[in-house]
């Protein structure tokens, strides 16, 4: 059935129980820290997103917002996957992602790089969706940007 | 439904006027559509309507057999246009009582007519010469409410900020009713306009007037409605709602995009300064200066919308077949059968009236803490078209404490085994999301 491409379990279960909710402060004081708040004016769905980072490691991404069941989950999935990673290894992950997600339903995703973000797949597919999915990814950027650290090349959503 | 004998002399339930809803959905040709594999079940009316072949027809008809441009030819085609444009404005008059065909302006949409409105004041605001009820500055207020559309705040906001002149809105109550006990500090001298909502896109509540348009009158100040969602619903009288100003749009009333309506009172408009300038809204123009056509024409600047319009005059003609009083009351049936269904859905709360009186069809819910967004993608998968978001009223979302609602309205074509698929289908939304 159609609909189970776009709610696959991987998405439910981030809704329900999602990953690293809520913003933290950075523990480490010395760390630079930045945060962007993105709004998808058509629904109203709200995020912000914060990193902490000693430059190179992306030491913390916590996050808080209020919206559908993709674009929540998806947070959930960024928190899991950029977590502790090396900035140009996110710069890999965030551009698959996008990849994915402006790819409508034709790119095939590698779950190496991926993880669980591989069930989103099937939001491709629905161009009034690929918005809310990408809610927080395009936050992420923007707040690392504004930490001093470059993610992704342009993105065109 | 039960019915119970109403004593003899009284009006009977045979009286009311009906029509037969099946016959009708065949003159539409979208519903015969499937979704997703499942027949099309068109719950968003209150976001635009369908067109029935009848309109349909016409639009095509104008462009295969009677193109060309108005107001300007003398040849055959172009008297067939300009008597088929105008003959439309004068069925729209007709449609809502106005009191003479030339109260009628063509514009593009309720928004774009609001706007012309509210440039209206702001180029009256520059000028020491124009009417005074028009010029707007620090001190002078304008009045709108909690539960408008986007349309009708924005507009008014810009103007407030460019002429200095003060916003003011009426609250809205727990019930989704417009709060009127504050209307006598409210609306005051220094009230110059009060623009408000005749029925709610989002909460479905009819406003009713009468109280606001007497204290309107007692300060001398005017009065616009946005009759956007209730024109195509029920009987519209300019004369009987005494307000100064409508709009409305065609769209939502069986015709097409790109053609909506404002009708103003002839003295009013014949104060008023344009809002755009162009070809056909002149009287004469020299390179030192221009002076300008008399309403509606002073309103309309370059080609109109021409076959739009002559097809929202059919359209017009097919409602009024069919009669408004009809729908009115065939969708007062579908929301009182939908108030009672959606009532058995565990965990759906209503935002705005929840019985079927001064309210339209038009009803907005959430259901627990599923979000809008979702609840709409599997109610599409089922075929089911709902919209989902903040619905151009972001306040009355944030008065009700949501991001944003699920909403499902209803037109003539509506039945209620459509309303039984809706339900069936928040069922099948707490399965996934439960």
């Amino acid at each position: 059935m159609q609909l189970e491409s776009l709610y696959q379990e991987i998405i439910l279960d981030h809704y329900k129980h999602p990953q690293g909710r809520g913003l933290r402060d950075a523990t480490d004081p010395a760390a630079r820290v930045g945060e962007a708040h993105h709004v998808n004016p058509t629904c109203g769905d709200e995020i912000t997103v914060r990193v902490a980072t000693d430059g190179s490691v992306f030491t913390d991404i916590s996050y808080d917002g209020m919206g559908c069941s993709i674009s929540q989950a998806s947070a959930s999935i960024l928190h899991e996957l950029l977590r502790g990673r090396a900035a140009s290894d996110a710069a890999v992950v965030h551009e698959a992602f996008v990849e994915l997600m402006s790819g409508r339903g034709q790119v095939t995703p590698d779950e190496d790089v991926l993880g669980d973000g591989v069930a989103f797949a099937g939001v491709a597919r629905y161009p009034a969706r690929v918005k809310c999915a990408l809610l927080s990814w395009m936050a992420f950027k923007d707040a690392a940007a504004r930490a001093g650290v470059g993610v992704s090349p342009e993105v065109k959503a | 439904m039960t019915s119970m004998a109403i004593p003899a002399g009284m009006p009977q339930y045979d009286d009311v006027p009906r029509f037969d809803v099946a016959k009708v959905r065949a003159d539409f040709p979208i519903l015969d559509r499937e979704v997703n594999g499942h027949p099309l079940v068109y719950l968003d009316s209150a976001n635009t309507s369908h067109k029935p072949r009848q309109v349909l027809d016409v639009l095509a008809e104008h462009y295969a057999l009677h193109n060309a441009n108005v107001s300007r030819s003398v040849h055959t085609l172009g008297t067939e246009a300009t008597e088929a444009y105008e003959g439309a404005r004068a069925k729209i008059a007709a449609f809502v009582n106005a009191p003479s065909v030339d109260e009628v302006v063509f514009t593009k949409n309720s928004t774009e007519a609001i706007n012309l409105v509210a440039y209206a004041f702001s180029n009256a605001s520059l000028r020491a010469d124009a009417d005074p009820r028009f010029r707007l500055g620090p001190g002078d207020e304008i009045v709108i409410s909690e539960m408008e559309h986007h349309s009708n705040i924005v507009p008014w906001q810009l103007l407030a900020e460019r002429t200095g002149a003060t916003l003011r809105w009426f609250p809205v109550t727990d019930q989704g009713r417009l709060d009127e006990s504050g209307l006598d500090d409210l609306v005051t001298e220094r009230t110059k306009i009060v623009s408000l909502v005749h029925m709610s896109n989002i909460l479905g509540t009819v406003n009713a007037t009468s109280r606001i348009t007497a204290r309107v009158r007692e300060v001398g100040a005017l009065l616009l409605l946005d009759c956007s969602q209730s024109v195509p619903h029920l009987p519209m009288d300019v004369v009987d709602a005494d307000a100064d100003f409508i709009v409305f749009t065609g769209h939502k009333m069986c015709g097409p995009t790109g053609i909506g309506v404002l009708w103003g009172r002839g003295e009013l408009l014949a104060a008023m300064p344009p809002f755009m300038g162009g070809g056909s809204m002149i009287e004469t123009v020299t390179m030192a200066g221009s002076t300008f056509a008399a309403p509606p024409a002073r309103f309309e600047a370059g080609t109109p919308p021409i076959a739009e319009a002559v097809a929202l005059g059919a359209a017009v003609d097919y409602l009024t077949a069919i009669g408004m009083p009809a729908i009115q009351w065939h969708e007062k049936e579908l929301t009182a059968y939908a108030l009672d269904a959606l009532a058995t859905v565990p965990g759906l709360r209503i935002f705005g009236p929840t019985v079927p009186v001064g309210r339209g069809g038009t009803i907005s819910f959430a259901l627990g803490d599923v979000h809008p967004h979702d609840v709409g993608q599997v109610l599409d998968s089922l075929g089911v078209q709902v919209r989902v978001g903040h619905h151009c009223a972001k306040p009355v979302c944030t008065r009700f404490g949501v991001p944003a609602m699920t909403r499902a309205s209803f037109y003539l074509y509506t039945t209620t085994a459509e309303i039984d698929a809706l339900v069936a289908g928040l069922e099948q939304v707490r399965k996934v999301f439960e």
